[in-house]
């Protein structure tokens, strides 16, 4: 039977298939659905871990005490688990063990365009490159079974495209696998200099062997065809070189580290021009020119930023222009996203503008607070860097006597996931900055999925609550507070009396994402037109139930959920719940 | 079959995925080889929204482009606008007459441009509207707006009336099914 699967549809079927026993995860888009699908079969312990280290650690773990295992991450996610990516590429798999990494060309929903296969290749352990959703489900039960074969974690690598298109995908029963028995083996697993030593020689033997596999591997194929060139290429662009010149003779690349070197250079014999048609870094392009071959083109005619399709790639081979269509000329504004309308983080933001404090900020659904109307944002640098930047900035500006106040506004699993670690050093170091946890009650900006904090596992089964406010008094901050981030005067006061303070302090806004089942409407806000001044305070709060029409405002009552900021900041008085 | 493609867009919440993921379901059973792509990262939050759905009798590439699109069915005048140099010089677009404004508009920073079905029509040799809102609310229920779109499509593409059906009713809640038949019905007969 074949069904419609997205590319992380068919990764989860791939785990279900292959006898998968332990999948771990944090989500980041576009890998996060690929654990939402694993949670569906309930033969295989999954989890949303606190971060991609601790995705990996765990998933590291269970392989050594014999399960087959599965984690999966964002591209930036490897980054935060490059450290023991690179000791378990020592220490190898005895449950065979996948490592997913959806790397984002284009920039649809990331900070950078890196190429994680480079990680791979510094880790020294194989990559995989599925070029469409069957691969996709084929390729995890391949990398178990590469990764057992040859005592290796195995590298995944999607890029956004794969993950999130569907396309067809046969369906087969789930083969159970046993577990492997534990045993120690002090040798391998403990990764002291003399044990590392010996494992090195170990891993460049597993190199030359995986670079044998990589020869035979049916999934590396030529194609033969016609024309005046060739291509090489892996991934979803195999699909945009086939798309663009169905007929071109195709050498497509399934494992694109390590290569099979003899197969390219068979190949690349046969042929005057070869184009590597690849997405970002020239990886596959860079290793066959230091092969030796030199009618090699890539990134000197395809681009290497941003994404690419079948219209880029026959445009910069045939270096011809196509593009006939209509146009309007009409000036369209844009249609970014926005805070939801009784989005909690609106107060907040709406204060920390309001006060002009410089503003070190983190990644969710918080980051739109950057953009107009709210502007309060000076900083966004990766996950946790909130806290940390907050204090390197209060740091050098009191160096230079600037009085100016800072103020470090993080999400509630950004804080678990790596924001305790800097407060932690922020207490350590006396700082006397503010931060502030906006505790909407779940991981929001990737589609809710639950925390530490909220209560329920990926399982779906009832877990402690991590409490935010008893654990940073734990840690021995003085002040810590509570806010209802509805409540405009509190929180105006709170914050302001907070920042002006020579003190470390936490505030803790409290108010759930206005998005979840269990948050229903609260009411619905309308404003009187004869009351109205058109001074657009409300309009400065970016809620998109909000809309100015005629030097007046008017509230969709459709959107508003009844939050009531917008009536606090009027100052006539004009917003009031409907029909009171 | 040469390669035919979709192209649906609107706004985050007007359920475009699911009505890609219906219409992939029934070029599917009609044997054709289908592929769907979206970007939907920013959905939640009210951002544009794009679904693309290519289908024949091999499919390699996922994602459409410019001057390649047959049938683009645009949820908002606005996103048609947007959308329309995708579309291809012989190929049709469905407008919902139905505006949703921008952040950029609420704020009376830009203005949501006039006349836009005007603008197509003059642009566009051929643009079917229908007016999504006021049937679905019609019917009882705005959410079936999606439903009506795929109706309307149904009329224009070829194929078995009843696996339109068939796949509506096992894609949708099932407490919906009825709404969503009537919904389907309505905009096949216009
Ligand atoms: C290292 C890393 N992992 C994952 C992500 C993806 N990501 C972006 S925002 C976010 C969740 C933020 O949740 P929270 O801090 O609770 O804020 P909310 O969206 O709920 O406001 C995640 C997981 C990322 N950008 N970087
Ligand atoms: S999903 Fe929740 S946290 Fe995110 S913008 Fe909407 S209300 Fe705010
Ligand atoms: S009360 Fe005002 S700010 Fe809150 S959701 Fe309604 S319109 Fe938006």
């Amino acid at each position: 039977m074949k069904e419609l699967l997205s590319g992380n549809e068919a990764i989860a079927r791939g785990a279900y298939e292959a006898g998968l026993h332990v999948a771990t995860a944090y989500p980041g888009t576009p890998s996060t659905e690929i654990l939402e699908n694993i949670s569906k079969y309930k033969e295989i312990y999954c989890e949303w871990s606190t971060n991609e280290k601790v995705a990996l650690e765990v998933a590291g773990g269970a392989s050594f005490a014999g399960a087959r295992v599965l984690t999966a991450m964002k591209h930036v996610g490897l980054n935060v688990a490059a450290d023991p990516l690179f000791s378990l590429s020592y220490i190898g798999a005895t449950g065979g063990f996948v490592i997913v990494s959806a790397d984002d060309p284009g920039m649809h929903s990331s900070q950078n365009e890196q190429d994680n296969r480079q990680y791979g290749r510094s880790a020294k352990i194989p990559v995989l490159e599925p070029s469409d959703s069957q691969e996709a489900k084929d390729f995890v039960g391949i990398a178990l079974d590469i990764s057992e074969k040859y005592d290796t974690p195995v590298l995944l690598r999607i890029t956004t495209r794969l993950a999130h298109s569907k396309s067809r995908v046969k369906l087969k029963d789930r083969v159970e696998v046993p577990l492997k028995e534990y045993v120690k083996d002090f040798k391998k697993r403990v990764i002291l200099p003399a044990n590392a030593r010996v494992r090195h020689v170990d891993v460049e033997k597993r190199l030359r062997d995986l670079k044998e596999f990589s020869e035979h591997f049916e999934f590396n194929r030529i194609e033969e065809g016609t024309g005046d060139f060739a291509l090489i290429a892996s991934g979803v662009s195999y699909q945009y070189a086939k798309e663009s010149f169905p007929d071109a003779p195709i050498l497509k690349i399934s494992m694109s580290y390590p290569l099979p070197e003899n197969m390219i250079r068979e190949f690349t014999s046969k042929y005057k021009k070869i184009y590597v048609v690849e997405e970002n870094d020239p990886f596959i392009e860079n290793q066959i020119k230091a092969m030796g071959i030199d009618n090699i083109h890539g990134k000197d005619t395809i681009p290497q930023i941003g994404e690419l399709n079948q219209y880029i790639v026959k445009k910069s081979i045939l270096n011809e222009e196509n593009d006939e269509h209509f146009s309007v000329d009409t000036n369209i504004p844009p249609r970014p996203p926005a805070l939801c309308p009784g989005c909690p983080h609106t107060s907040i933001f709406h204060t920390l503008h309001k006060y002009k404090y410089i503003v070190t900020g983190d990644i969710g659904c918080y980051t739109l607070g950057a953009l107009p109307p709210l502007n309060a944002m000076d900083t966004c640098v990766d996950m946790g860097a909130s806290i940390t930047n907050g204090f390197g900035m209060e740091i050098a500006l009191s160096k230079q006597n600037d009085e100016r106040k800072v103020v470090s506004v993080i999400g509630d699993s950004t804080f678990f996931h790596s924001g305790i670690t800097g407060l932690i050093d922020m207490i350590y170091n006396n700082a006397k900055g503010t931060v502030i946890i906006l505790d909407n009650r779940i991981t929001a900006m990737t589609g809710h999925q639950d925390n530490p904090g909220t209560g329920k596992t990926l399982m779906g089964d009832d877990a402690p609550i991590i409490d935010i406010e008893a654990l940073v008094k734990s840690m021995g901050i003085k002040h810590v507070y509570k806010i209802d981030n509805y409540n405009l005067k509190e929180t105006e006061e709170v914050i302001k009396r907070e920042v002006e303070r020579d003190e470390l302090s936490v505030i803790i806004a409290t108010r759930p994402c206005a998005l979840l089942k269990s948050n229903p409407k609260i009411a619905t806000y309308e404003v009187a037109p004869d009351k109205c001044i058109g001074c657009k305070l409300c309009i400065g709060l970016g809620c998109p139930a909000i809309s100015f029409v005629d030097n007046k405002s008017i509230i969709e009552p459709t959107l508003c959920f009844g939050c009531s900021v917008c009536a606090q900041v009027c100052p006539t008085n004009a917003i009031t719940i409907k029909g009171e | 079959m040469a390669v035919k493609s979709i192209l649906l867009c609107g706004v985050g919440g007007q359920g475009i995925l699911l009505a890609s993921d219906i219409i992939s379901d029934v070029l599917m059973v009609n044997n054709f080889d289908v592929k769907k792509s979206e970007v939907h990262g920013m959905s939640q939050r009210g951002g544009a929204v794009v679904s693309t759905v290519r289908f024949g009798d091999k499919v390699y590439s996922p994602i459409t482009g410019i001057g390649d699109v047959d049938y683009i069915l645009a949820f908002e005048r606005l996103e048609a606008l947007r959308n329309l140099d995708k579309l291809k010089k012989d190929g049709i677009i469905l407008v919902n007459d139905y505006r949703i404004n921008p952040l950029p508009v609420a704020t009376a920073v830009m203005e949501y441009p006039d006349n836009i079905l005007e603008t197509i029509k003059k642009t566009v040799p051929n643009v079917v509207t229908i007016n999504a809102f006021d049937m679905a609310k019609g019917l009882g229920n705005i959410k079936v707006m999606n439903t009506i779109m795929i109706g309307r499509l149904a009329k224009t593409i070829d194929l078995p009336k009843e696996i339109w059906l068939q796949v509506i009713k096992r894609r949708v809640p099932a407490k919906a099914i009825d709404i969503n038949i009537k919904a389907f019905e309505k905009a096949y007969n216009l």
